[in-house]
């Protein structure tokens, strides 16, 4: 989302297009971002289940992805992810 | 046609809310703010008014009552004096911020401790940078007026922020006086009807309040605040017109009395100016060039208005009937010297404190604010800039 002059956003900081949280990506915020290894993972599904975002992506009943737009990092997914699958990986964003 | 009535200045306020008809009242007591509630509230009982009245467990409540109401789209008020002010705080600063124009009456008592119920103006004083328009009544007319303007002010669309109409508690509050008040459809009409552009129950518009603001918008948005106090003096001096030509009584944002060949000024606010008029016409009588400037709208301060004014005098004495300590002097003082420095009006000026805690205030001692001002004209010096009118040395 592009950032607004205060001549251009609504006064009293009211939101006033419904569904708007979609525009605000925040991304930005995360300091470690979790990586899906696709060749290790068992599709169990736990993560998408555990993801309070959500950010995990699934096509068909299958992980696909992590939105990146919108993950902050919390580190649940990887911290569900079966053990003997460790199919996701915290690792540092800079 | 008004009607010319014996109120107190509780009660001319009450008429006023009576008239103004709000959607939403929340009501909690703090004296001497209790009458003007109890008033309304009888009015409220004998079926005059419409109002949803809410019976709220502190003023905390109250505010945030008010701040709901108003988000909800209607013409919302409550009522308060020192201390239920100090404890509505943090929603005193959310109402301007979300930008809604809700009037309240402020009976202006001294903020605690020790405690005290009697007159002053510290608890406003507090508020002055809380983002609400602020404007001090000098009797139960003007602060019945002002009741009514407020609501026009406040709603304006290039404002959109709540206002405060303070009285002296006691002192205006629970004095009995002549009062004019307007028809009812006089004041209904003045006013008209209040049709916010966003509010929480329109539903095929929906809209969020309250919402977290961080780093990339919270700035904006108080500029966005700063740049609607801008708007607020050239829309109060337009709607004190319109009010002069229903009511005959035109305020204006100062009040100039006597002051055009005046060598030696006070500036001060509310009930004292009555006094202090008093003691300018003795002073006249007796041949001396004296006048006074009564500010009425405090926030935003009048700048130009006063500077305007100002331009001939030769020396200045601002009455404060508040302290703000660790600063240089009261805080009207403070504001109308940081007006005149660096804007070409070099000015020898004296600060008085007077009247804390509902100290009562004479003839005697404005008269010694204005004759200590002899002396600063002879040498263009002051002696000693903060001073102290009626206290025990």
């Amino acid at each position: 989302m592009s950032e607004k002059s205060w001549k251009e956003v609504p006064i009293g900081g009211l939101i006033v297009e419904p569904g708007n949280s979609k525009n605000y990506k925040t991304g930005s915020w995360r300091s470690f971002k979790p990586v899906w290894y696709e060749d290790r993972c068992i599709q169990c599904l736990a993560c998408w289940n555990s993801c309070p975002e959500p950010s995990i992506f699934v096509v068909e009943g299958k992980v696909t992805g992590i939105d990146y737009d919108f993950c902050k990092g919390c580190g649940i997914c990887a911290e569900v992810c079966p053990e003997k699958a460790h199919a996701i990986e915290m690792e540092p964003e800079f | 046609m008004s009607k010319i009535m014996g109120l107190s200045g509780n009660e001319a306020v009450a008429h006023a809310m009576r008239q103004i008809n709000p959607d939403v009242a929340a009501v909690y007591p703090i004296t001497p703010q209790t009458e003007l509630m109890h008033q309304f509230a009888e009015f409220h009982s004998d079926g005059l008014v419409d109002t949803e009245l809410v019976l709220v467990e502190s003023e905390h409540s109250a505010m945030s009552a008010t701040v709901g109401a108003a988000a909800a789209g209607a013409r919302a008020m409550t009522a308060t004096s020192a201390n239920g002010l100090a404890l509505m705080w943090e929603i005193v600063y959310i109402a301007s911020s979300l930008r809604l124009p809700i009037v309240m009456p402020v009976v202006n008592r001294a903020l605690s401790g020790p405690i005290n119920i009697h007159c002053d103006h510290s608890d406003t004083m507090g508020a002055r940078d809380s983002g609400w328009i602020q404007i001090f009544s000098e009797n139960g007319q003007e602060a019945y007026d002002n009741a009514v303007m407020a609501v026009k002010i406040s709603e304006n669309k290039t404002i959109l922020l709540p206002t405060m109409v303070t009285l002296d508690g006691f002192i205006l509050s629970h004095t009995l006086e002549r009062v004019e008040i307007l028809e009812d459809n006089e004041v209904k009409k003045f006013i008209g009807e209040y049709h916010p552009e966003t509010s929480l129950l329109d539903v095929d518009k929906p809209s969020t309040y309250g919402a977290l603001d961080l780093q990339d918008y919270y700035f904006e948005h108080k500029r966005q605040q700063f740049e609607a106090m801008g708007n607020v003096l050239p829309v109060i001096e337009q709607v004190s017109k319109e009010y002069g030509k229903l009511s005959g009584r035109d305020y204006g944002l100062i009040e100039k009395y006597r002051v055009d060949d005046a060598e030696r000024v006070i500036i001060l606010m509310g009930s004292s100016v009555g006094t202090a008029k008093d003691t300018v016409d003795d002073l006249r009588n007796a041949g001396e060039k004296v006048g006074l400037i009564k500010i009425r709208v405090y926030r935003p301060f009048p700048y130009n208005a006063l500077r305007e004014a100002l331009k001939h005098v030769k020396a200045l004495a601002v009455l404060d009937r508040a302290i703000s300590f660790g600063t240089f002097g009261g805080p009207v003082f403070t504001d109308v010297r940081a007006m005149l420095f660096g804007n070409g009006v070099s000015l020898p000026m004296m600060n008085y404190i007077y009247g804390l805690g509902g100290r009562d205030i004479d003839k005697a001692q404005i008269r010694l604010a204005f004759d200590s001002l002899k002396d600063v004209v002879k040498t263009g010096k002051v002696k000693k800039e903060v001073n102290f009118l009626g206290l025990r040395d």
